[in-house]
């Protein structure tokens, strides 16, 4: 594949006193990656806006049936520039490409393009990717900033995870909401200091936070265990998915959303699976299994700090998810989150997550295959899974999507109270 | 006591039982959005018909019912889960229980894994659904029933969507079909979409029982059911009041005083939380000076005929309503009529006639012409002189109000027309592809569903302060918008005025896809009726930010503009037009016959009108209609599936390899034909697809959002299956082959993993050696190693070298094969060239071959005068060039090279058309993409956008639009 240049460039000038706005997805991730890129020097501004505006702008400037995230995230983008908060001749944007075969490594062109229907083509649009499709000068993904995004990233990770296993039964409301954001700053002034990245110190910060959140006083409490799976943006953002996560919460559920890393290892190892199907250049081997065994740690680590607290469950690492995938789908399906989701439904039924909503935008491709084309063989190799598709799209209605969701929690409640039942008589 | 609410997104239902488990109260209503005071009004009927009751336990269930719970704390029970405890409670042998609503459609196994099913964002095969096409019919949903049972055959209707199902229909009225065959059709449509879009690959069977209204209410859906799952269903007593049963005894409910919760209840108001727009009017006086100015664009309608009584009358015969007019000679209207059209279009237009030689009996009619829908059947009828296409008639009548007018948007019933004018011709049409449709009767099925008139409905949102947001997307999805609209507390004025907000922006943001609203034009004309509610016009202006002309015959813009179409061609002196004394005599009647010219078996209907005169509808080629077409026709499509049929089913002593013909392998087949047969095999496709394939593997799809290229495949395997060959071949591929026309060579997704889908869904398979592993064409040099360990697993003992020796010839067959097809592409244009043809770039995908795929859309095109070439018929002429998107898959890749082919071409005869199927994502990125390259060099841009609609009725518009804005072949149709 040839490296190309944008069209407009983000410069070595530019990054002195540019704003880079930056869509939102994960909101802990997120917010953890945006400090990492401001200790190099990069003045970030990580969106948080939401509201039905969002979605106009997005149906105004994308192609309506293109898929919900480059919408949203497009639409995020032209709103924060339409808002009169910028100097628009200081400003970048930022949108990721992962190179797959699926629409969104076509986010970025849809974004120029928006940007050119309203006369702002002189925005540079950065694009944050790992195949080497386009490259800036003023922007540059070094080892050591792709090493500190990594710990961010694995940092979220834990931080998610252990928030959403403790919030459901916290004596005292909000502590570990509180428990998050002290970490996000206690870790933001550490990579300040550019501390707190390296494989020891995440080691230990890993250990700390998982004591941290042991320690919040608990009381035991009646949840229904619902795994979310997904589309990866819908998956993750709250505007996307009408604040899932809060919803479950609110109903009375235990919520597991794997994390980001198991993506990026993914990513890196379809190369390898590519080389292993279709033959191909081991030098290219070489590079891909050095940076999936360095993923790999950060997962290996993530694991052993959660699992020495037994109150917690532990995701399990990508090769069982690997094998597991294998049982229904060939490991050469991933274009989007390809075999992955498969996966995670199927690792989420295994860790008593046995029920599942997977979330995709109205339309999405790989989905039609990974997501609903699997629930069957699922089903037949896991009976008791209880899984859920949910479609999000502008039009898609938060009572339909609650409601589904809900029919879905009504069945999982029963099964609890029957085994629970079968427990005492037995 | 226990009570169970069961609050629906049309109706209410309650159900009291006492102490002892006997049901002593049941109601149940329509609820008009005004659940509150209905619920409230119907909880204290019960208390007055059971004097005793005071408290009891209470749980509330249905769709529209959340809201209310939550807020008023009362305890909710999901709906289908409260069918579910009520089926078990009642009847407690049942395995499947089928659940129609108002808009949710459900079905529960119950037998084996349990599992629960409802559909999702789409509302087809639903009691709305129903509903709509009984307003279309213009009988009740009982009659319907009624008159289904009288039916002598069915025909096939899209039941995904109302609205395809709506174009369906109106084809089908229109070309005389019998409605009590069209009733029928609709509710066998209901049971395949229920079937198709829930099933989903598990057997219906056993004991089935059927619950909700539509299913109460109509013995023959009930019946429609039975014969097609092929089995007895049950209907059980109260079969309405399931949900509210098993909310009574739901294990959530908890005892309240009746009293305080009525109170509670009837208290329970909005609270203004949905989104809202700005108010259309914010006052009276403003009402006033909007209808003043609209009061300018005048036509007289009432004019008389001049000396020598010279008329031209016009006709559109338009999807829901007939227009007529005639006009004299200072082009002013004489006679008039706007008619509801409840089906059949002819005797409206016959009975128009006679009033009109009734009213002026010295009458000279000098011309005549018909268009919309039903414009030839009505040509053909009453022997008008001429038909013009609708956009031609629009723009006609248009520039008569504004001779400079560069915008026209007509919504009528159920399209959105709408184009640009540049330098007096048409420069760029938009029609509403299938998904938006429907516009106007929606707004009119809504009102309908609310209790009102369209009319009245659309003036109720004319002062509203607050209208709801409701978006901008396909209509049919509006429902579910507009109840949670209704949860959030709405009232009917707001949603009133946010249906007619969402119909405007629906125009310009869905259909026009405009970026500035305000850019459209200067001198914008609008017309159809929707128009002529002024909520719709108000939000139109509002939208686009300046005012709009809306003459004054805004709704008879088409047929006036026939007339006036008529009159400009008139280089005779007498029309054609049937006389008084004609239409004495007149008779019309209707046949079915089965048309046997080919393989695609056309359900052909037949007017037969007074002396014998024919008009055949439903054809899909000129084969059954008397007059042969003039020209032959250059069609590559028609010379790509004849190569194809050049790889005879054979057989081999290895054994016999079946590989479903669909997706990718429309192009692949070549190289598998011959790699396999090389190697000793022998190979067979499956049949050429149609409907009855697609329904026989339609159970087993997963999503039912798919592309129907991809759905067709589960049809595919079934007639593979049949067969019982030796193996199924059909690969994994994420990659395609290389053509060096973009920076990568993927597939796209569904193309690449679609046979894991059949693997994972169609049960059968397991029985059968099915080969679906990952290959790698993109690598010649390592394929045959590859393939080797891949067949290795199926069938032992066949070496590597022979191996390579298949691979190679596969190889040389594939690009010989392309290059017949290139080869051919540059004879037919050179000849085009030599002959002076039009020529249209078809451009798809491979499998847009598959005539149940492409509707017959080539033909089409070649009967319009035109040359059919294929996209990868002159991509190959083209080096890789910079593009706006990432050109990374190689199908793709060739739309963008013949898209730049045409743009370079310079010529304006050669032209691009191109095929979308309906829910394929990579089309909104490729679509953009063409249309922009295209429009670089100042090209029309066409879209059709195909489904499973068989209706070609709306594609003819958009070709013929084409060629008259392009002056090409226009008359050829």
């Amino acid at each position: 594949m040839a490296n190309k240049t944008p069209q407009v460039e983000f410069t070595k000038e530019m990054k002195k006193d540019y704003t880079i706005i930056t869509p939102n997805m994960a909101p802990i991730h997120f917010e953890l990656i945006k400090n990492v890129l401001q200790s190099f020097g990069y003045h970030v501004d990580l969106l948080h806006t939401t509201g039905r505006e969002i979605v106009d702008e997005g149906l105004k400037y994308v192609h309506n049936d293109t898929c919900y995230p480059a919408l949203l995230s497009i639409g995020q983008m032209m709103h924060a520039l339409h808002s009169g908060k910028y100097d628009l001749h200081k400003v970048a944007l930022v949108m990721t490409q992962t190179g797959g075969g699926c629409r969104a490594s076509n986010y970025i062109h849809l974004l120029r393009k928006a940007l050119k229907k309203d006369g702002l083509d002189f925005i540079p649009v950065i694009s944050i990717n790992l195949s080497g499709l386009e490259k800036n000068s003023g922007f540059k993904i070094t080892l050591p900033l792709l090493r500190r995004a990594l710990a961010a990233l694995t940092y979220g990770d834990l931080l998610m995870l252990l928030k959403n296993q403790t919030k459901p039964y916290e004596l005292h409301s909000g502590e570990s909401d509180q428990l998050v954001r002290s970490w996000v700053e206690k870790l933001t002034m550490l990579f300040e200091k550019g501390r707190a990245f390296s494989q020891r110190e995440v080691r230990s910060y890993f250990d700390e936070i998982a004591r941290s959140f042991s320690q919040v006083p608990t009381e035991h409490r009646d949840t229904l265990k619902v795994g979310v799976v997904g589309e990866i943006y819908v998956k993750y953002s709250p505007l996307a998915n009408n604040d899932l996560e809060q919803f479950l919460f609110e109903q009375g559920c235990e919520v597991m959303v794997p994390g980001i890393m198991g993506f990026m290892i993914f990513k890196v190892d379809n190369r390898l699976e590519d080389i292993a199907l279709y033959g191909g250049n081991p030098a290219k081997k070489q590079l891909c299994t050095v940076l999936k065994a360095y993923f790999t740690k950060f997962e290996t680590d993530l694991i052993e700090a959660v699992k020495k607290y037994p109150q917690f469950t532990a995701p399990a690492p990508y090769t069982h998810l690997k094998e597991l995938a294998k049982r229904v789908i060939g490991p050469g399906c991933k274009m989007g989150e390809g075999w992955l989701l498969t996966a995670e439904m199927m690792e989420l039924i295994e860790s008593s997550y046995e029920n599942v909503v997977c979330t995709q935008p109205f339309g999405c491709l790989p989905n039609h295959i990974v997501g609903k084309g699997m629930i069957r063989k699922v089903r037949e190799l896991l009976p008791n899974a209880n899984i859920v598709p949910i479609d999000y799209d502008p039009s898609a209605t938060r009572v339909n999507q609650e409601n589904r969701i809900k029919l879905m929690l009504a069945v999982a409640g029963e099964k609890k109270r029957e085994a629970q039942k079968n427990q005492e008589s037995a | 006591m226990r009570i169970g609410l069961d609050v629906g997104s049309t109706t209410l239902k309650c159900v009291v039982y006492d102490n002892d488990g006997q049901l002593v109260f049941h109601a149940y209503e329509r609820h008009y959005s005004q659940i509150a005071e209905k619920a409230a009004s119907m909880l204290q009927n019960a208390c007055a018909q059971r004097p005793g009751l005071h408290r009891a336990a209470l749980c509330i269930s249905g769709s529209a019912g959340m809201g209310l719970a939550e807020d008023l704390e009362i305890p909710f029970v999901q709906e289908v889960y409260a069918t579910r405890t009520a089926v078990k409670r009642w009847v407690p042998s049942a395995d499947v229980v089928i659940e129609l609503g108002g808009e949710d459609a459900k079905i529960l196994f119950l037998s084996g894994a349990m599992e629960v099913r409802m559909n999702g964002s789409c509302a087809g095969g639903t009691g709305a659904f129903i509903d709509q096409m009984a307003t279309l019919l213009n009988i009740t949903p009982d009659e319907l029933g009624r008159i289904a049972e009288e039916s002598e055959r069915t025909y096939s209707i899209a039941s995904r969507c109302g609205v395809f199902a709506k174009s369906d229909i109106q084809a089908l009225l229109n070309q005389g079909a019998q409605k009590n065959d069209i009733a029928a059709s609709i509710l066998t449509a209901v049971v395949n979409q229920t079937v198709a879009g829930l099933a989903q690959g598990r057997e219906i069977s056993g004991s089935v029982v059927y619950l909700g209204g539509p299913l109460t209410f109509l013995p023959q859906l009930r019946n429609a059911f039975d014969r097609i799952l092929g089995v007895k269903g049950l209907c059980p007593e109260n079969s309405l009041y399931f949900v509210a049963m098993g909310a009574a005894f739901s294990e959530t409910a908890e005892e309240f005083s009746l009293e305080e919760v009525i109170e509670k209840i009837s208290h329970y108001s909005s609270h203004g939380r949905y989104q809202s727009s700005e108010a259309l009017f914010a006052d009276q006086d403003e009402y006033r000076e909007f209808q003043e100015r609209h009061q300018r664009d005048q036509v007289r309608t009432d004019a008389p005929l001049l000396p020598g009584n010279i008329a031209y009358v016009g006709v559109d015969a338009g999807s829901t309503t007939v227009k007529a007019v005639a006009i004299n000679e200072n082009e002013e209207i004489v006679f008039s009529e706007y008619l509801p059209n409840s089906g059949n279009p002819v005797p409206l237009v016959r009975d128009f006639l006679s009033r009109l030689y009734e009213k002026f009996p010295g009458i000279h009619i000098r011309s005549s012409a018909s268009t919309g829908y039903g414009e030839e059947i009505i040509k053909s009828a009453f022997s008008l002189d001429l038909g013009v296409v609708e956009t031609i008639a629009h723009f006609t009548a248009a520039k008569k109000f504004d001779p400079q007018v560069d915008f026209i948007i007509d919504i009528g019933g159920q399209d959105i027309k709408c184009f640009k004018v540049k330098n007096g011709a048409i420069d760029n049409i938009f029609l509403n592809e299938a998904c938006s449709s429907g516009c106007g009767s929606f707004l009119q099925t809504f009102a309908g569903a609310l209790g009102f008139e369209m009319s009245e409905f659309s003036k109720l949102g004319l002062f509203a302060e607050n209208p709801v947001d409701l978006g901008s997307r396909c209509t049919v999805f509006m429902n579910s918008a507009v109840k949670q609209a209704q949860k959030d507390g709405a009232s009917l004025e707001n949603i009133s005025a946010g249906l007619s907000i969402s119909v405007v922006k629906n125009a310009l943001y869905k259909v026009i896809r405009v970026t500035d609203a305000k850019a459209l034009g200067q001198h914008i004309v609008v017309q159809g009726g929707t128009f002529l509610n002024d909520a719709v016009l108000r939000a139109f202006e509002k939208e686009i930010g300046h005012n709009a002309t809306r003459p004054s015959i805004s709704g008879l813009m088409g047929a006036y503009g026939a007339a006036l179409y008529s009159k400009e061609r008139a280089h005779w002196e007498e029309s054609s037009i049937a006389a008084a004394r004609d239409l004495a005599f007149f008779s019309h009647q209707v046949s079915s016959v089965t048309c046997s010219g080919c393989e695609n078996h056309c359900r052909l209907t037949v007017n037969t009108f007074a002396g014998g005169k024919k008009y055949i509808a439903g054809n899909r080629c000129d084969k059954p209609l008397a007059k042969k077409s003039s020209a032959v026709s250059y069609n590559l499509y028609d010379y790509k599936k004849q190569l194809l049929d050049s790889y005879e089913n054979c057989t081999g002593k290895r054994g016999r390899i079946g590989i479903p013909m669909g997706l990718n392998l429309f192009e692949l087949y070549p190289f598998w034909y011959t790699f396999f047969t090389s190697l000793g095999f022998g190979v067979f496709h499956s049949p050429p697809s149609d409907r009855k394939l697609y329904f026989e593997g339609q159970h087993t799809i997963p999503s039912d959002t798919v592309c129907y290229p991809a759905k067709l495949m589960h049809g595919h395997i079934e007639a593979l299956l049949k067969e019982k060959p030796d193996a199924i071949f059909y690969p994994c591929m994420s990659y395609n082959l290389d053509e060096s026309l973009g920076d990568n060579h993927y597939n796209c997704p569904v193309v690449a993993y679609y046979p894991e889908v059949l693997d994972a869904n169609i049960a059968a398979l397991s029985n059968t050696k099915f080969i679906y592993s990952y290959v790698g064409l993109h690598r010649p040099k390592d394929f045959p190693k590859k393939m080797h360990g891949i067949l290795s697993e199926y069938f032992p003992g066949i070496s590597l070298p022979e191996i390579k020796k298949a691979a190679s010839l596969a190889y040389e067959e594939y690009y010989a094969h392309m290059k017949r097809i290139r080869d051919k592409g540059k004879e037919y244009l050179a000849l085009a060239k030599k002959e002076n043809l039009p020529v249209i770039i078809l451009s798809g995908r491979p499998y847009h071959l598959d005539p149940e795929i492409n509707h017959g859309i080539d033909r089409l095109i070649c009967q319009c005068g035109a040359m059919v070439i294929s996209e990868d018929a002159v991509s190959d002429q083209l080096q890789k060039f910079p593009t706006k998107v990432l050109n990374q898959w190689t199908y793709h890749a060739r739309l963008y090279a013949a898209a730049k082919y045409v743009a370079q071409s310079g010529d304006p005869r050669i032209n691009l058309v191109q095929l979308v199927s309906f829910g394929c994502g990579v089309d909104a990125i490729t679509g953009d993409e063409v249309r922009s390259i295209l429009e670089e060099k100042d090209r029309i841009y066409t879209q059709i956008k195909i489904d499973e609609i068989t209706n070609l009725g709306a594609v003819r518009i958009r070709l013929r639009s084409l060629f008259a804005a392009l002056n090409l072949g226009a008359e050829a149709v």
